[in-house]
């Protein structure tokens, strides 16, 4: 059997877990994409938790049915292992657009001085043009 | 084109080299986010030089350059190293099998047949040469040399590599997704010189990440579909 303050700690800990995502969301620190999965976490944990039954029956399915709570970690474990994968997908993507971004910026940069370069030429030649006027 | 990262000592010997051989050729530098003066060493040698504004390593800065050449339109693409170790002289070989229509990619290898003088230390050789093989195997061509950095494109080369091209130790991989893609490769015997100053980007330390990081990347492009080229003509 799952003890009692086990239950408790439990459901307190995802409560709170939950109610710190949902703040950073609001206050526009966290985005809702990269929330889901804790929140999700912290939801699958107060179930767990809460539901006593249910964590007797599923620690006898995996054979830990001596120590319940050990699906509690478990459980834990594999969703922040989930979230750090998900972390990975998302700096692999973000570092593929910042190398685009850099080059892009190498050939604009490139563009704009020769831009620049035949601006000021033409700017010169148009001046030396007047001077030529002025002068006749 | 011409990949550089704090060479400020040998880029003006690279650019005058391609300029020396033949000054038709529009050279452009790649400069890596360098902390010396490349940028300004390369432009005054008359190379046209793009700035990465900070280093996004070998790969990125490569395809920085085959981006260029493939919005500035060009069909023929050289690419050589800025520590001087490639010699322009050899730059004819390269665009030979291209200009005749016969390939796409053409490699500068130093180990097509027996006459190169190049003998790397043993550990590195015996790398060289089971990455050549894996290449070789999953590839369906016989490759002899996959660290070379002196290549030529032509423009469904450019195509290929502006769009899909390694971040980090590109070679390897960028001859394999080569000839997945269908493009038709050539090797052409080359000699490389010793470095004439700085130091290689590949230390003793590195060496187990590379070999690592290589063999997983060929593992997942053998994996990988790559889409036919229009152009190729394999």
């Amino acid at each position: 059997m799952t003890p009692f303050r086990v239950s408790i700690v439990g459901v307190v800990a995802s409560i709170l877990l939950i109610l710190v995502v949902l703040e950073l969301v609001r206050g526009r620190r966290l985005k809702e994409r990269y929330a889901l999965l804790w929140l999700a976490t912290g939801g699958v944990l107060l179930v767990l938790s809460a539901w006593r039954g249910g964590l007797n029956t599923i620690a006898g399915w995996v054979g830990v049915s001596t120590y319940p709570p050990a699906v509690l970690f478990a459980v834990a474990t594999l969703f922040i292992l989930l979230v750090l994968l998900h972390y990975s997908t998302v700096i692999s993507k973000l570092t593929d657009e910042n190398i685009e971004l850099a080059q892009r910026v190498a050939l604009l940069e490139e563009q704009v001085s020769r831009l620049a370069a035949d601006e000021s030429g033409s700017t010169r030649a148009r001046s030396a043009r007047v001077d030529q006027i002025a002068q006749s | 084109m011409v990949p550089a990262w704090n060479e400020a000592g040998a880029i003006g010997r690279v650019v005058d080299g391609v300029l020396a051989f033949d000054s038709t050729i529009d050279v452009v530098v790649v400069d890596d986010a360098s902390t010396d003066d490349t940028a300004g060493v390369a432009r005054a040698r008359g190379a046209t030089v793009l700035r990465l504004p900070f280093n996004v390593g070998i790969g990125g800065a490569v395809q920085t350059g085959f981006k260029y050449a493939l919005a500035e339109g060009y069909d023929l693409a050289l690419r050589l190293d800025g520590d001087g170790q490639h010699d322009p002289a050899e730059l004819p070989k390269l665009i030979d099998p291209i200009e005749r229509g016969e390939a796409d990619l053409v490699i500068g290898s130093r180990f097509v047949d027996q006459t190169g003088t190049y003998r790397p230390p043993f550990a590195r050789r015996m790398g060289i040469r089971v990455f050549a093989r894996l290449v070789s195997l999953l590839g369906g061509q016989r490759v002899t040399d996959t660290t070379s950095g002196f290549i030529a494109l032509d423009r469904v080369g450019i195509e290929l590599f502006a769009r899909e091209y390694p971040h980090d130790y590109p070679e390897v991989e960028a001859t394999l997704v080569a000839l997945r893609s269908g493009l038709r490769l050539a090797q052409v015997q080359v000699e490389m010189r010793e470095r004439e100053t700085g130091t290689s980007s590949i230390t003793f330390v590195r060496s187990l990440y590379y070999i690592v990081k290589v063999m997983l990347a060929l593992l997942v492009a053998s994996l990988r579909r790559y889409p036919r080229l229009e152009g190729a003509r394999r």
